[in-house]
């Protein structure tokens, strides 16, 4: 520590970190991205009431507005669920990105199938398709570690690429618009495929209430089922999991098949949602985005779903600043850099504190005698 | 004082005391300025495809100065996200938005639909509406010209070209490209790679050196990042920028670059709408419209090769001379365009067949 002890400061874990301070740190990592986001418009020389009104209120000011932070949201909240519960459980899906892919090609496979003889059916089906579609993908580095103990975080990213492959394959190949002019595109879905408008006058569609039937099931399997203890107690101590009796590989299975399905869920509301046809790119990284929300959110499926409707914000108020204010592009990126930033730092001052140390001397005095006290007091 | 681009545009305009600038701004009327809005696929500092554009935007802000406001998205995704942009440019008072890739196509006409009132200009797409203009630049006739030159300059009769999308576009590019060279060496085969995207400088450089490691001595491209071309310089091979004059970062290596130029079509463009003149066109212009451009020919080629190849230009200006002028064989070897004719802008519209002396399969 001889960095720390040149600055006469040591890190040290606080025996037990606060639960209210553990609450607050979300909203306050928001509050100082807000405040920082301040001084940094005002050195780029614009009002900076202004500009965070444009950023943050104008974008979603209007129905419109509204509409279209719920459709940006929908996606990541979704994945967000998903994931959020594999990390608790130390299982770590990097790859939903390729589940949703593998989500939107069955459900839009199925919505080409039948064109033109579409019914009320073909919706729901489509629907399950997708999640049928990105759990069978989830399924496999589940495999793959429970076998062969193949890292899954390796296995889950790579497959996004083969994903993305394969859609690329379809849609430039045997999936392509007849009438296409030989671009890389599916023809349009008809009416009966795509999800209805929610809200007049709003692209808001029906994946925005699915996606929050998806916070409340992830809430109910976190709070009230024994799987979701045991996803947590396999990922805090899987020593103890083990003696309890509770398996890890149904950890691994459980987690992501369920974050699997879930974006391949998101895929399929994309194409039948937003887009409306099949394309070589369906998601503007939904699925890595993911990650960050699960994150930001605490791994509770509430604050996911906050999480993802204040990344969705960051997107939408990136736009209007760059078309309102002529402001660059990056400034969504060092906004959201920003908040994890603060999140993580006043994670990490919960759970540790900054001690002030004595001269060497001393301090090596002091140590054998809190080293001996240690000895004494501490259970193994 | 805020400064924002635009104000900053006009401040150097200042600084440059352009006489030009000031009688334009001079003749601004007292009516609030057409608001112009410009999506972009890629960042503006890809020195490629949206660099050209942005170059575009900034000669429009130049000749209108006071009539008009521009404003602009960068690094949209061709998916869900284009339809909010394009609608929330629609819904900021936008008169003009041009939208620059072919993957904002559907949610142009969409948005287009919905503003009856708001003019829209979709770049390389093929739906119309009558507030919804196309434009798009015969680039493969600039490939005839680079194929006259690597043509001259190959010794290993390989060459490495690195495409984006079999889409029509570059599918036509590669074809025109390998018409012209094989006309002149008929010995030259092209390895094509496609890298499945636009601008991804990682990919572009591994499919160089993949390509140069195969024998080729003369690398093309169809992507935007000007990477190939520092791996040619690397590796000692002679290359072709795209989009914008890319020499300064191969200054041995870059033969030319094929050109787009927006500038002229955005200001004609712009100046229709504010005339009250502008209709839904279709533009397709080549080099001699100026919309395509060659960039000065590097000094070490062969004087033979220059010569051929500024020949080539005037007779595609003039019309005398087609990039598929036929007999052009596919690569079964059936005659696709038949002497004495030369492929429709239909069939060139829909290419989806490589010509001979490709190797490899066209994927899909």
């Amino acid at each position: 520590m001889a960095v720390s002890g040149l600055l006469g400061l040591r890190l040290e874990r606080r025996a037990n970190a606060s639960r209210a301070m553990l609450l607050v740190t979300p909203p306050l990592a928001v509050l100082l991205t807000v405040l920082s986001g301040a001084v940094l418009f005002a050195a780029l020389g614009f009002d900076p009431v202004k500009a965070l009104m444009s950023y943050f209120v104008a974008p979603i000011s209007t129905r419109y507005g509204i509409g279209e932070l719920a459709v940006k949201a929908t996606p990541l909240a979704m994945i967000g669920i998903g994931l959020a519960l594999g990390f608790r459980g130390n299982v770590w899906n990097i790859g939903a990105e390729g589940q949703l892919t593998l989500g939107a090609i069955c459900a839009g496979g199925l919505a080409l199938a039948f064109h033109g003889q579409e019914g009320p059916w073909l919706l729901p089906l489509m629907m399950l398709a997708g999640a049928a579609g990105g759990l069978a993908y989830g399924a496999i580095p589940a495999w793959l570690r429970t076998r062969f103990n193949a890292n899954e975080i390796l296995t889950s990213l790579m497959l996004t690429y083969v994903g993305t492959l394969l859609l690329s394959y379809l849609v430039t190949g045997p999936w392509k618009d007849p009438d296409g002019f030989n671009f890389p595109e599916s023809r349009l879905f008809n009416d009966a495929a795509l999800l209805p408008i929610i809200l007049d006058g709003t692209r808001m569609h029906l994946g925005a209430p699915l996606a929050l039937l998806a916070v409340v099931v992830g809430w109910v399997i976190v709070a009230r089922t024994l799987i979701g203890f045991q996803i947590k107690v396999v990922g805090l101590t899987p020593i103890a999991a083990g003696y309890a009796g509770f398996s890890q590989a149904r950890t691994i299975w459980f987690t992501l098949l369920l974050s699997g399905g879930l974006a391949g869920l998101a895929g399929a509301i994309e194409v039948a949602g937003p887009i409306g046809q099949l394309q070589p790119s369906i998601s503007p990284g939904y699925g890595f985005t993911a990650i960050i929300v699960a994150f930001l959110g605490r791994l509770h499926p509430v604050g996911v779903l906050l999480a993802a409707l204040l990344m969705a914000l960051s997107y939408l108020g990136g736009e209007h600043a760059q078309i309102e204010l002529g402001l660059p592009l990056a400034l969504t990126g060092v906004f959201q850099g920003m908040l994890l930033f603060f999140l993580l730092a006043s994670d990490f001052l919960v759970h540790y504190r900054l001690r002030r140390v004595a001269p060497p001397g001393v301090r090596a005095a002091r140590g054998r005698v809190g080293e001996a006290r240690r000895r004494w007091t501490s259970f193994p | 004082m805020r400064i924002n681009r635009r104000r900053f545009t006009q401040l150097s305009l200042a600084a440059a005391a352009t006489p030009a600038a000031f009688a334009i701004g001079g003749k601004a009327r007292a009516a609030d300025p057409l608001k112009i809005g410009f999506v972009y696929v890629g960042p503006i500092g890809d020195h490629g495809w949206t660099y050209q554009h942005d170059q575009g935007r900034l000669a429009v802000e130049e000749e209108f100065g006071d009539q008009v406001e521009t404003s602009f998205v960068e690094n949209v995704s061709e998916g869900a996200d284009a339809e909010r942009v394009i609608n929330q440019l629609a819904t900021t008072g936008h008169g003009l938005i041009f939208t620059t890739s072919f993957g904002f196509m559907n949610p142009t006409l969409k948005v287009a639909k919905r503003h009856p009132d708001v003019r829209f200009e979709h770049a390389t797409g093929y739906k119309r509406a009558d507030n919804l203009a196309t434009y798009a630049a015969r680039f493969y006739e600039g490939r005839t010209v680079s194929g006259i030159l690597a043509a001259h300059v190959t010794k290993t009769n390989t060459i490495g070209y690195i495409a984006s999308f079999p889409i029509p576009e570059v599918v036509r590019g590669i074809g025109a490209f390998t018409v012209a060279a094989r006309r002149i060496n008929p010995d030259l085969q092209v390895k094509v790679v496609w890298v499945n995207s636009w601008y991804d400088p990682g990919k572009e450089a591994d499919a160089a050196k993949a390509l140069i490691d195969q024998g080729a001595d003369v690398l093309l491209q169809h992507t935007d990042s000007p990477a190939p071309v520092q791996v040619a310089e690397e590796r000692g091979v002679k290359c072709v920028g795209q989009a914008s004059d890319m020499s300064r970062f191969g200054p041995t290596a870059h033969m030319t670059a094929v050109v787009d130029d927006w500038a002229p079509y955005y200001k004609e463009r712009v100046k229709l709408a504010l005339d009250g003149g502008w209709s839904a066109t279709d533009t397709w212009g080549g080099l001699a419209s100026g919309m395509v451009k060659l960039s000065p020919f590097n000094g070490n080629l062969p004087a033979e090769a220059i010569s051929d190849a500024e020949a080539a230009i005037a007779a595609i200006e003039s019309g005398e001379r087609h990039a598929f002028d036929g007999p052009v064989r596919d690569q079964s070897g059936t005659v696709r365009v038949p002497e004495g004719e030369h492929l429709s802008d239909e069939g060139l519209l829909g290419m989806d067949w490589y010509v001979e002396g490709v190797q490899g399969k066209l994927p899909g």
